[in-house]
This record gives C-alpha cells, sequence and structure tokens, in this order.
C-alpha cells in the first residue's frame, strides 16, 4: 500500500506536472521543427525551439482576448478551465515511488472518473465559443469518445483484477515480482493507444486537427487557450504516467530509490509517447473506430478473462 | 468538516438543478444538471460510500456528455438563442413536486429512525459487492450479456445498411461493399 506524502505534496503536483508537461512539450517542438526542416539544427537552434512552448504561454497570456459573436462565455471558460482541474484531480492518486498525494481504496475507477472529466470539458469548449469548427471538434471527441473508453475502461479493470484490488498502492504491490505489462501485453497495448486518444493526442488528433482549424480549441485565445491546450498536456502526462504504478511496476525496481524508477519509466512513457506522435500520421478516425470496436474491445475482454482465470487458480 | 461540505454540496446540488429548468439554452441546461449530479455523487462519498460516489461521478459525467449531443442534436433551438422553456404543464407539475416534497420531509421528520446497529463494514465496496452480486453473480452475468446482445441486436436491425448490402444477396462477395473505405480487413 502506498504511504501517505506530506501535505505540502498537494501543493507540488500540479507544479511538478507542470514541469514535466513543459519539458516534454519543449522536446516535441525540437522534434517537430526538425521534422520540418529535415535535419534537428544547431544546438542554440534546438534550445530555442526548446523554449518555444514557454514563450508561447507568455504570448498568449498577454494577447488580446477574442470574443466569437453569441458566444456562450460561461461554459466556454468551464470547459478551458475544466481540463488542466480533471488532470490535476486524476494525479492525485499517482504514487510517485510509494508515495501519492491520496491513495484512495478506489484510485483506480477515481482515475477514470476524471478522465471522463475531460470529455465534458472538450465538448464544453467546443460548444461555448458558437463556431461551426470548433462546434466539430467537441463532436468528434464526444463521438469518438465511446470507442476509446471502453478498451480502455477494460485495460484498467484488467490491472486491478490482476491486483485484486481498485487502490493504486495495491496494484504496484502486486507487481514486486512480475510486471503486469509483462503478463498482460495486451491490456498494457491497448491502455496506451486510448491514453493517447484520452488527451486527443498523436494519430488521434482530430478533435483537434489541422482540418478543422485547431477543432475544440480553435476559438480560444489568451488565457483560456493557454488552460485547454496546457490541460491537454497535463492530461498526456498524467495518462503516461499512470501506466506505470498500472502495468509497470511502480516504484519497484533495482538500485535505484522507488521515486527515481517512477521518474525514469514515466520518462520513458512520454519519450515513446512523443516519438509515436511523430512517426505515425493522424488517423481517419472511421478506420480507428472499427478497430476499436472489432478487434480491441473483444481483445481487451479476452485479456480480462485471462487474467481473471489466472487470478482465480491461484 | 463535513457539515461544510455537506451545506455546499448540498445547496449547489439543488441550485443547478433548479436552474435546469431556468436555463434556456440546451447545453447549459445539461451541464447544470451534470453540476448537480456531481454534487450528489460528492454528498454519497461523504456518507461513507467512496466507491458507489465516484462511480456515480463516472458514469453521470460520460452519460450527460453524450446525452448533451443528443439532446442537441434534436432540439430546434439548443442554444436558446430564441425565448423557450423546458417547462409544461407549469401548475399540475408544482403541485406535484411540492406534495411530493412535503411527502418525503415528512418522512425524514416521522419515521423511527432505527439506532445503528453493529459497525460500519472496513471496506464497504467488497460489502456491497458482495450484497449486490454475491449469491447472484450468475445471474447478474447472464443479465449483463442479454442487455448487451438486446443492445447489439437493435443496433443491427436499426441500421440502415445490412450484411447483405455489403456482402451481397447471397453473402458471397469477396470484399464488403462500403461507401466508406478502409477498416478493419479491407
Amino acid at each position: 500500500m502506498a504511504e501517505r506524502a506530506p501535505l505540502w505534496a498537494v501543493f507540488v503536483l500540479p507544479a511538478l506536472l507542470l514541469a514535466v508537461a513543459l519539458v516534454t512539450a519543449g522536446i516535441d517542438a525540437v522534434l517537430a521543427a526538425g521534422a520540418r526542416k529535415g535535419q534537428s539544427g544547431s544546438l542554440r537552434e534546438m534550445a530555442g525551439r526548446a523554449t518555444e512552448p514557454g514563450r508561447e504561454v507568455l504570448r498568449l497570456l498577454v494577447q488580446q482576448p477574442r470574443r466569437t459573436r453569441a458566444s456562450d462565455v460561461p461554459l466556454a471558460r468551464i470547459g478551458a478551465a475544466l481540463l488542466p482541474v480533471a488532470a490535476v484531480l486524476a494525479a492525485v492518486v499517482l504514487p510517485l515511488g510509494f508515495r501519492s498525494v491520496s491513495d484512495l481504496p478506489e484510485g483506480i475507477v477515481w482515475f477514470n472518473a476524471m478522465e471522463a472529466l475531460a470529455w465534458a470539458a472538450v465538448w464544453l469548449a467546443g460548444w461555448g465559443p458558437n463556431s461551426t469548427l470548433s462546434l466539430i471538434g467537441g463532436y468528434r471527441f464526444l463521438a469518438q469518445g465511446l470507442a476509446y473508453e471502453l478498451p480502455h475502461m477494460l485495460a484498467i479493470t484488467t490491472a486491478a483484477l490482476g491486483a485484486e484490488s481498485l487502490r493504486v498502492g495495491e496494484v504496484v504491490d502486486a507487481q514486486a515480482g512480475l510486471w503486469f505489462a509483462v503478463w498482460m501485453p495486451a491490456a498494457f497495448g491497448i491502455y496506451l493507444l486510448s491514453a493517447m486518444a484520452m488527451a486527443f493526442w498523436g494519430p488521434f488528433d482530430q478533435p483537434a486537427g489541422r482540418d478543422v482549424a485547431g477543432g475544440a480549441a480553435a476559438e480560444l485565445s489568451g488565457a483560456d487557450r493557454v488552460l485547454f491546450l496546457g490541460g491537454r498536456w497535463l492530461l498526456l502526462v498524467v495518462a503516461a504516467a499512470f501506466s506505470v504504478p498500472l502495468f509497470l511496476g511502480g516504484g519497484h525496481g533495482p538500485l535505484l530509490p522507488g521515486w527515481a524508477w517512477t521518474v525514469l519509466k514515466t520518462a520513458a512513457v512520454l519519450a515513446f509517447l512523443v516519438w509515436f506522435r511523430h512517426r505515425v500520421p493522424t488517423l481517419r478516425m472511421d478506420r480507428y473506430l472499427e478497430l476499436t470496436w472489432v478487434v480491441l474491445t473483444p481483445l481487451a475482454i479476452v485479456q480480462a478473462l485471462a487474467v481473471a482465470v489466472v487470478i482465480l487458480n491461484r | 468538516m463535513d457539515v461544510a461540505v455537506f451545506s455546499v454540496a448540498a445547496v449547489l446540488a439543488v441550485v443547478s438543478g433548479v436552474m435546469v429548468f431556468r436555463f434556456d439554452s440546451m447545453a447549459r441546461a445539461t451541464f447544470s444538471l451534470l453540476t448537480s449530479l456531481l454534487c450528489v455523487g460528492g454528498l454519497v462519498v461523504l456518507l461513507g460510500l467512496d466507491y458507489l460516489g465516484i462511480v456515480i461521478v463516472l458514469m453521470m459525467t460520460i452519460e450527460m456528455a453524450i446525452m448533451a449531443v443528443f439532446m442537441v442534436m434534436y432540439m430546434m433551438d439548443p442554444a436558446g438563442l430564441m425565448p423557450m422553456t423546458m417547462m409544461h404543464n407549469k401548475k399540475g407539475a408544482a403541485v406535484v413536486c411540492g406534495l411530493v416534497f412535503l411527502l418525503l420531509a415528512a418522512g425524514i421528520l416521522f419515521a423511527p429512525w432505527p439506532a445503528r446497529r453493529g459497525k460500519a463494514p472496513t471496506d464497504p465496496t467488497m460489502e456491497l459487492g458482495m450484497s449486490l452480486m454475491g449469491p447472484q453473480m450468475l445471474t447478474m452475468m447472464t443479465l449483463g450479456m442479454a442487455l448487451f446482445a438486446t443492445i447489439v441486436a437493435t443496433v443491427v436491425l436499426a441500421t440502415r445498411r445490412g450484411r447483405y448490402d455489403r456482402l451481397g444477396d447471397d453473402l458471397r462477395a469477396g470484399r464488403a461493399d462500403d461507401p466508406v473505405r478502409g477498416g478493419v480487413g479491407r
């Protein structure tokens, strides 16, 4: 079971998440620039690229806010603000090493519930501005959300089933010998795919795609835009970090202390997700939806069944 | 602390519940209802039933988000840009609501509430699962599969393009004839 972190961890957690998100965004910006030019450029250029997300945040904060006609301002605001809040709340059950801010007895359900709040947030941000393109973005996310959510839930449930507990700390404990990723590879793979989709990231970025001018975020400007797009990065970081206690053994590992292992593994997963985004083009969603319904969902059920049989025979 | 949380959540739940009927816009009404339900989830957590409370938050968020899409789709004026009202039969509804409220409130005040026997279980989630599912696990599983099969069958019956459209009259076509290319097996 995870220990309870001291009270100040409540305030450190969002800052830590923000820092990780900024670093990841910096690396992503460097990779994106390299891909555009076909070469990575000099070290100095790369440093400039890496600070791009930070500078963009500052620019947006002083930007003159743009308002669309007959927009539903409160709903758009709530949507933009809800996204980072949901990400941080989901991170509450994340153990760093063997300590989490709150090791709720139902931590896994809590994580999933907070992720679901992000659905509402994206739709609200898309609906609020009274603009076609952002509305399309919001609708896309919701319409496709169910196809992501079902295998996602089943994958998370499989990890809980393997540990016979909904408490994240106990899921980590159950992996002291063998990581869940080893004997539940299908669930792990599905989790990674759907985690990207939940943060509408990488090949699943259609809700915020270029074909609809940035989709749900199309009309957001100024601080709202910072909150929304920053919240999306936070969501990605949290979803990647949660795969560590779920499937990669949390803080378990030789030599290094628990927190170092958590950081290392999270960094590896994040690096993979960023790399994956630059390798794979945006998927056409009708193709992916068919794959989730016809292949991934049954696969996740079979994986859960296999784990259940192993657990019952133990 | 508990009293403070209870009061805030309860007041917010009631106020946002009332606002569902005051808002013109379908989107606002839907998310006002969601706020109300999230507060109810919080109240259930406050009762010590963490699992139920969090599941309420999870299910209601997804449900209301999907409902928002459908409601907006079918309303003639989803954004409330023209005057409209969510209420029908105002007087009758008000009388019924008042009576039900009085009945429930009277029940709370006058029912002989039993004193607590025994003590709270250490793991309420486990107890809940056992009392819901324990001896009836097979029933629940069968019921779940039956419900799922019904949903799939309904969708299959309702879709305009059936398997004969896709695979020919004798279902012998090598590849499905779909208006949208791509996907599994094509």
